[in-house]
C-alpha cells in the first residue's frame, strides 16, 4: 500500500494520525482562491517543488495529481516487495477526476502567449496522470487504464482490479487513485453549496458540508498464484465488491439511498456473507446534508437497523474525491491489521431523522471484515468488502 | 466456461450520416479542414427542447447514439452501462474554467461544473433508462473505449450480466483544438479527406462522435458479430508490434491467414502512422486493409467508429470502397482485426468474427 494525504506522507504516518486522532484539516495555503477564508481543506503539506525533488524531476514538470500519484504508487510497489514488475502480467488502474486541471486552469490563456507551459497541455487528459505513474513505475506494454466516476473512481479501480485478477486477465494489478486540489473543484463544489466553512462533521445533525481534500493512494492486488509462488504475507483480501447506480439525480443521492443499498448488498453477495458478519463500516460520510442522510438510511436498510461500528474518516483527510475509495481502502486494511476502528471526529449530535451514532473514539476490537463505501456524482455507488483472513 | 460475447445493436453519431442505421456509408461527406464535427441528427426527436438547451453536446450525441443501439437490439433496458471518453463533456469543463478566470471565481453556476464530471454521460443514460446496475466510465486516451469493451466482455463472459450498453464519446471543442494545435497534435493546414494519408504533415484532423453498442452473451438473430478478443498496451515498441499481434491472434485461436481484413487507425500523422506500416507492409501485406479516420476524424474514442465500421462490414458482408486502404481483392469478410494507437501510445487490438 502507498498513500499521500493531509495526514501523512506514507502509510505509517497516516496510521499514526488516525490512531492519535490528529486531523489534517486547515485553511488552504497552496492555491490562491478568493474562497480561502470561507473554506477548510485537507491539503498535502509538500509543495510541488518538494514532490518533484522527491521524484527526481525538474521543477514544474507535472501536475500535482501526477506527482502525488507517482509517489504513492511507488510506495505501494516497494511495500509489495516487487523486484521485477513484468515477471507477472501486471496492470495499473487509476481513478482521477481532476487529473491535470490544476495546471490547465493556471495556464488556460497563457498557452497562447508563450510556450513556457506547453508541456502541461496534454495533462488535461485524465489518463495523462496514469501514464506518468506507469512511467515512473516502469510499467510497459501492459494494461493501464483510468476510471473517472467522480468520487467512487478509486473504489471502482479496486473493484475492476479484483475482477481482472479473478477472470485471469491479470496476475497483479496496482489500483487506486489520485486527485489534487484545484480551483476547478473548489469553485464547482462552492456553486453546489456543499462546502463547509469549518471542520466537517460527518453524520452530525448540524453538519454543514464537506471539506475538499487531496490525496493519492494505491494498493497492490495479487492473485492466489502469485502469493503462493512468492510466499508473501497478505495484508488483506478484497472479498466483495459492488457497483450500482442510484439513477436518481446527477449530483444528489436518493432520499433512501437505493443505489447505496444495492452496492452494499452486491458486495455482501459477492463475498458470500451476511450483513451481520460485518465488523466495521468505513462510511463515505462526506458530511454533506444529503450524503449522510442517504447513506445513513441505506445502512439502516442493509443492516436491518443493527448497524455495526461505523465511522467516516473524512474529518481527518477531507473528501479526497476520486481518491477517497483508495484512501479508505488503505484505512480499512490498517483497521484489520491493527484491530482498530478509527474515530469519526467532530460528531456531537445524532441526526434528527434517526439515532445513528458513529464510533467517535479509537476502539480496539477483533476485526475480521470491513465494508467501505464510496459514492459519487452520476449516482455512482461502490462498496468494497475487505477481510483479514482468506476463508 | 467463458461465454462468447456478441454485438447485438449499434448506434453512431459521427461526421458521416451514420445515425441512420438503415444506411451504410452510401453517401460520404468529404471534408477539407483541420477539425470536423458530427452531422447532427434530429436531436428534437430524442430530447425535449427545454432539456436540450443547456445539455452538453456529448450528452446529446450519446442520447441519440445509445437509443439507436438499444432500438436496433430491441432492448429497453440493460444490466450495465459502460462508457469510454477521453475528455468527457470537455466543452462544459472549458466554459467553467474560463468563467472562473474571467469572473475571478464569482457569479458561477453549477450546470457547467456538473456536466464536467467525466461520468456525466453514463450517469445521464442511467437516469434515462432507470438503470440501477453497474455504471462505469473509462477515461484513458485512445483506449477509453477498449477499456469499456474489456470490462463488458469480462462480465458477459462470466454471465454476470445479460445485456450491456457500451459506448465511446468525445466532443470537439475550440480551446482544446487550439491548444493541441500549438503543440503539433492537430494539423496546421486543412487536408482533404481523401488525401489524409498523403498529407505528409504531423498532427491529425480532430473530430468527434458518439458510438454505442449493446453486447450480450446470447447470439440473437440481429447479432452483428462476435467480439472475440480485446487487448490494450500502454506502450509498445515498434519492433515488438508484430510479435505482439501474433501472440494476440494465437491467444484467440487465430492466425494472420484466418484474418480476412485489417482495420487500421491511420490518422495521417506522418510522425506516427509508421506503426501501421509495420503491419501493412509486414504480416498483412497481402491482406485487404481498411482505414476510417478520414471519415470520422481523430479523437480519443475514434476507434469506436472503427468498431462500428467492422460490425457493419461483418453484418452486410461488404467493404465500402471509401474505406479500402490497398488494392488487395476484397472478399466478404468473416474475421476482422482492428489495430489502433495514438501518438505511439495506448495501442489496442480487437478481433471480431462473423456469427
Amino acid at each position: 500500500m502507498g498513500i499521500l494525504s493531509a495526514i501523512g506522507n506514507n502509510v505509517a504516518e497516516n496510521y499514526r494520525s488516525l490512531s492519535t486522532a490528529s486531523p489534517g484539516i486547515s485553511r488552504i495555503t497552496k492555491i490562491d482562491t478568493i474562497h480561502k477564508n470561507d473554506i477548510m481543506v485537507g491539503e498535502i503539506p509538500a509543495t510541488n517543488s518538494e514532490l518533484e525533488k522527491q521524484l527526481g524531476l525538474p521543477e514544474n514538470s507535472w501536475s500535482r495529481s501526477a506527482l502525488i500519484g507517482a509517489i504513492a504508487a511507488k510506495e505501494a510497489v516497494a511495500h509489495a516487495n516487487i523486484a521485477d514488475l513484468h515477471e507477472y502480467r501486471t496492470g495499473l488502474i487509476s481513478g482521477t477526476t481532476v487529473g491535470g486541471m490544476d495546471k490547465s486552469e493556471q495556464h488556460f490563456y497563457d498557452y497562447f502567449d508563450n510556450d513556457n507551459e506547453w508541456h502541461h497541455i496534454n495533462g488535461l487528459h485524465a489518463g495523462d496522470s496514469t501514464k506518468k505513474i506507469a512511467q515512473s513505475l516502469g510499467l510497459e506494454a501492459s494494461f493501464a487504464t483510468t476510471i473517472s466516476t467522480a468520487c467512487s473512481s478509486a473504489a471502482n479501480a479496486i473493484l475492476l482490479g479484483a475482477r481482472m485478477i479473478k477472470s485471469g486477465r491479470l496476475d497483479r494489478v496496482i489500483v487506486g487513485g489520485t486527485d489534487s486540489l484545484s480551483k476547478f473543484t473548489i469553485n464547482g463544489f462552492k456553486t453546489l453549496m456543499i462546502l463547509s466553512d469549518t471542520y466537517n462533521t460527518p453524520f452530525d445533525d448540524q453538519r454543514k458540508g464537506l471539506n475538499l481534500g487531496e490525496a493519492a493512494a494505491y494498493l497492490v492486488l495479487e492473485s492466489d498464484k502469485v502469493v503462493k509462488k512468492t510466499q508473501k504475507a497478505v495484508l488483506g483480501y478484497v472479498k466483495g465488491y459492488g457497483n450500482a447506480n442510484d439513477a436518481f439525480h446527477q449530483t444528489a443521492s436518493s432520499e433512501n439511498g437505493d443505489g447505496a443499498v444495492l452496492a452494499m448488498e452486491k458486495a455482501l453477495q459477492v463475498a458470500g456473507i451476511a450483513a451481520t458478519e460485518i465488523d466495521y463500516v468505513n462510511a463515505h460520510g462526506t458530511a454533506t446534508p444529503n450524503n449522510d442522510l442517504s447513506e445513513g438510511r441505506a445502512m439502516l436498510r442493509v443492516f436491518e437497523n443493527k448497524v455495526p461500528d461505523f465511522s467516516s474518516t473524512k474529518a481527518f483527510t477531507g473528501h479526497t474525491l476520486a481518491t477517497a475509495g483508495a484512501v479508505e481502502a488503505v484505512y480499512s486494511i490498517l483497521a484489520l491489521q491493527n484491530n482498530t476502528v478509527f474515530p469519526n471526529l467532530n460528531f456531537k449530535t445524532p441526526m434528527s431523522e434517526f439515532q445513528l451514532r458513529p464510533q467517535t473514539t479509537l476502539k480496539t476490537k477483533e476485526l475480521h471484515t470491513v465494508l467501505s463505501n464510496s459514492f459519487g456524482f452520476g449516482g455512482n455507488c461502490t462498496t468494497l468488502l475487505f477481510s483479514k483472513e482468506a476463508w | 466456461m467463458v461465454k462468447p460475447v456478441y454485438i447485438t445493436g449499434i448506434g453512431s453519431v459521427s461526421a458521416q450520416k451514420t445515425y441512420d442505421n438503415e444506411t451504410f456509408l452510401e453517401e460520404v461527406r468529404a471534408y477539407s479542414d483541420t477539425t470536423i464535427t458530427v452531422l447532427d441528427p434530429d436531436y428534437k426527436a430524442y430530447i425535449p427542447r427545454a432539456a436540450a438547451r443547456r445539455m452538453a453536446k456529448g450528452i446529446k450525441m450519446s442520447t441519440v447514439s445509445s437509443k439507436t443501439a438499444l432500438d436496433d437490439a430491441g432492448l429497453t433496458k440493460v444490466d450495465a452501462i459502460i462508457v469510454g471518453t477521453g475528455l468527457g463533456c470537455i466543452g462544459d469543463s472549458e466554459k467553467f474554467v474560463s468563467a472562473i478566470i474571467d469572473n475571478k471565481e464569482q457569479f458561477l453556476t453549477p450546470t457547467r461544473f456538473i456536466q464536467s464530471s467525466h461520468n456525466t454521460v453514463s450517469g445521464q443514460i442511467a437516469i434515462g433508462l432507470g438503470c440501477k446496475g453497474y455504471n462505469y466510465t473509462y477515461v484513458h486516451s485512445a483506449i477509453s473505449f477498449e477499456s469499456a469493451l474489456i470490462d463488458a466482455q469480462m462480465q458477459l463472459g462470466a454471465e454476470e450480466a445479460d445485456h450491456i450498453l457500451v459506448g465511446g464519446v468525445d466532443e470537439v471543442v475550440a480551446h482544446h483544438v487550439n491548444t493541441h494545435r500549438l503543440i503539433g497534435h492537430v494539423k496546421q493546414n486543412p487536408v482533404a479527406s481523401d488525401a489524409l494519408l498523403r498529407s505528409n504533415t504531423p498532427g491529425c484532423v480532430m473530430g468527434e462522435g458518439a458510438h454505442f453498442f449493446t453486447l450480450g452473451h446470447k447470439k440473437t438473430s440481429s447479432a452483428y458479430a462476435e467480439l472475440v478478443g480485446v487487448r490494450t498496451y500502454n506502450t509498445l515498441a515498434e519492433e515488438k508490434l508484430e510479435e505482439t499481434v501474433l501472440a494476440f491472434l494465437e491467444e484467440h485461436g487465430e492466425t494472420p491467414e484466418s484474418i480476412d481484413l485489417v482495420v487500421l487507425g491511420n490518422n495521417g500523422d506522418v510522425a506516427y502512422d509508421h506503426y501501421y506500416a509495420v503491419l501493412t507492409k509486414g504480416i498483412f501485406n497481402e491482406h485487404p486493409q481498411a482505414y476510417y479516420k478520414h471519415l470520422s476524424g481523430e479523437f480519443d474514442t475514434a476507434s469506436a467508429f472503427g468498431f462500428w465500421l467492422a460490425a457493419k462490414m461483418l453484418r452486410t458482408g461488404t467493404v465500402p470502397t471509401v474505406v479500402q486502404l490497398n488494392r488487395a481483392p476484397v472478399k466478404k469478410p468473416k474475421t476482422i482485426l482492428l489495430y489502433n494507437q495514438y501518438r505511439g501510445e495506448n495501442h489496442s487490438l480487437v478481433v471480431l468474427r462473423q456469427c
